[in-house]
């Protein structure tokens, strides 16, 4: 099949879900009001509650979700076939995550923007707020540890990426001092920052740079990552004018131009699909594509970690309240775009099925390395681009994602770590410092922990992740649904969701604890143990707290 | 189209690049310049504290200034009303 039909299929039907499901969900089950008083008006404080124009919202929404995850996790999970992966990006960006976010989002919004985790207490009950922490703190753990280990992956594989990926950042320094001086005004500096990012990747493959094979002991790839976390360390402790902010600007830029470019290549060049529609062929040792399939691909089809954005920091912004339609479930579509471009790029992007098995050879290779090969092999027949420049466009598009990830992530953990100190009294943990070191301590000892001595932990751990962050959104999910129960309205739209993740999740989590048993790899073991008990948790506790309204509401038609 | 229309719409770009470049950080920002303003307000008002302030001659005559934030301020420093007797505010 042609490239250009599964790309006008997938578009068609996310645009579809847009304009008639979520306006569906929108009216008749959120029933959002456009004359809701929104916190953002309500609470106006001009640092946390500010009205903002919705497409602004939409692109601050949008870029904090999309990272590396929609593109890993599909790059994957096609070695499954490209049907299954499609499916899953199409219907679960139309009926999980648009509805997830955007409930999301109208959940915070009528209850003064809390956090979901503070919604979770609220509305459900103390025992699953603090279940909500753990699982927050399981994903940024694991979360850190899987980029990390993709990023070395990445620099080690395309050595012409080094020089783009650290000059982005000399960039980003050099851009943010010139907007904290007012020195030149943004439209300007956009172009000239824009400019200076596709020069350095231009200049790329020129100046291929490979750390030495050893040093000390410790493997290249060890190096990258130790590398890594020492920058997100340094990174997440500068004030964020200094260098997130900037970088996140440029970052944004870059994702709408490589997603134009990747579907105006396809479309220019209209690709045969190599791959097969159903890999009946599998390497040996991949695990069954029931329900591993739900759980690797996460993000691009429903991802928990929305629910933190959309209630942490967009639900205080909204200025009417049926902008959460546009900004949560086009959010979604957004991101369920970048995941149907991987797919694409990983499957049409190789010339015959020959070359695509020899990328997927056994589960967990391929990848986002596919996703850079196949989609360069798209925009250099496509576009003309030079094979070499395109590869490193890519890289560089997929690393500065996970990067932005990382450092954002160490950050809200040591946040986390900080609120312990203060909870327990304990000092020195109430410091940025320290409470970074412990960050990256723990962090470290997952991805060393996980994979042995060359840092590869992170990228066994992938599943596991897709399933935590899974649970996440299953909380999510849980807390809209009471709401909905509570308030008479039909609840199915999210319950339906609800009930599918948290089956695939327990079924994932079981096959891959025999896994790591199998495998004697205790450390795993453990850490899937701990989220089998949350999973089944939060399914006990959403029977019991469901039951409980039902019995409530009944009695109350009897009186 | 003229020159006048495309300087439009550029400057109208410019905004929205601009919103688009702040909002994401606009509260972490607001928030660090507030905990400046919150220890200059300590400076400023050290003295009436008891505690000895070098600089309070030259800072007392930015109080008249202060006035307005100084409700936000004791208000967030965890004192329901004004700290000073001398000082009344609600």
């Amino acid at each position: 099949m042609n490239a250009i039909v599964m790309m006008v299929l997938g578009l068609g039907a996310m645009f579809l879900g847009y304009v008639f499901y979520s306006k569906f969900i929108a009216e008749k089950i959120f029933k959002l009001d456009p004359n809701f008083r929104t916190p953002a008006h309500e609470l106006e404080d001009g640092v946390d509650f500010v009205p903002t124009n919705k497409y602004v919202l939409w692109g601050h929404h949008f870029t904090s979700v999309a990272g590396a995850a929609p593109i890993i996790g599909p790059a994957i999970a096609v070695i499954w076939g490209w049907v299954p992966a499609f499916l899953w990006v199409i219907f679960g960006t139309i009926f999980f995550a648009g509805v997830h976010d955007a409930g999301a989002i109208w959940a915070s919004n009528r209850n003064k923007a809390k956090s979901i985790g503070n919604l979770t207490g609220d509305v459900v009950g103390k025992r699953s707020q603090t279940l909500f922490m753990i699982v927050i703190f399981l994903v940024l753990l694991m979360v850190n540890a899987v980029f990390a280990t993709a990023i070395s992956g990445l620099l080690i594989k395309f050595s012409s990426s080094v020089v783009p990926v650290w000059g982005a950042i000399f960039v980003a320094l050099i851009i943010g001092q010139i907007i904290f001086r007012k020195w030149m005004g943004l439209g300007a500096i956009s172009i000239i920052g824009v400019l200076a990012l596709y020069a350095l990747i231009w200049a790329g493959p020129s100046f291929p740079i490979q750390l030495p094979e050893t040093v000390m002991g410790i493997s290249d790839n060890a190096q990258w990552v130790l590398i890594l976390f020492g920058y997100a360390a340094i990174a997440s402790l500068l004030p964020v004018w200094v260098l997130l902010q900037p970088r996140d600007y440029i970052n944004g830029l870059q994702l709408f131009i490589g997603l134009i470019l990747l579907y105006g290549a396809t479309l220019l060049l209209g690709p045969e699909i190599s791959a097969p529609a159903f890999n009946s062929n599998t390497p040996e040792g991949t695990p069954s594509m029931l329900p591993l399939l739900f759980v690797t691909i996460a993000c691009g089809a429903i991802s928990g970690f929305h629910g933190l954005v959309a209630s942490g920091t967009t639900s205080k912004q909204l200025d009417k309240e049926t902008d959460a339609r546009f900004v949560g479930y086009f959010g979604a579509i957004g991101e369920g775009s970048l995941s149907l471009a991987t797919i694409i790029a990983a499957t049409a992007g190789f010339a015959t099925l020959a070359d695509w098995e020899a990328v997927y050879s056994s589960f967990g290779q391929g990848g986002v390395a596919a996703f850079v090969e196949g989609g360069a092999n798209i925009i250099s027949q496509g576009l003309g681009l030079d094979v070499g420049i395109s590869e490193t466009l890519l890289t560089v598009m997929a690393v500065l994602f996970a990067g932005t990830t990382m450092d954002t992530g160490l950050r809200l953990q040591r946040y986390i770590f900080q609120e312990w100190g203060n909870l327990y009294n304990i000092n020195w943990m109430q410091k940025a410092l320290p409470a970074t070191l412990l960050a990256v301590g723990s962090c470290l000892l997952l991805a060393f922990g996980a994979g042995g001595a060359d840092g590869t932990g992170g990228l066994v751990i992938w599943p596991l992740f897709g399933t935590t962050n899974q649970l996440l959104a299953g909380l999510t999910l849980l807390v809209i649904t009471v709401m909905l129960v509570r308030l008479g309205r039909p609840m199915y739209y999210t319950l339906l969701p609800l009930i599918f993740l948290l089956i695939m999740t327990v079924f994932a989590l079981i096959v891959q604890l025999k896994g790591f048993y199998d495998s004697g790899d205790w450390f795993l073991m453990g850490l899937d143990l701990v989220v089998l008990v949350a999973a089944i948790w939060i399914a006990l506790e959403a029977s019991a707290g469901l039951s409980k309204i039902r019995k409530e509401q009944k009695a109350q038609k009897q009186e | 189209m003229n020159i006048q229309s495309v300087r439009r719409w550029f400057s109208r770009a410019s905004d929205l690049a601009n919103e688009f470049y702040n909002a994401p950080y606009r509260s972490a920002i607001a928030r660090a310049k507030r905990d400046e303003d919150d220890l200059f307000m300590l400076l400023v008002f050290s003295e009436m504290m008891g505690v000895p302030n070098p600089a309070a001659y030259y800072t007392l005559e930015l109080q008249p200034l202060m006035l307005e934030r100084f409700h936000e301020w004791h208000q967030r420093m965890g004192m329901e009303h004004s700290p000073l007797d001398h000082f009344r505010c609600c």
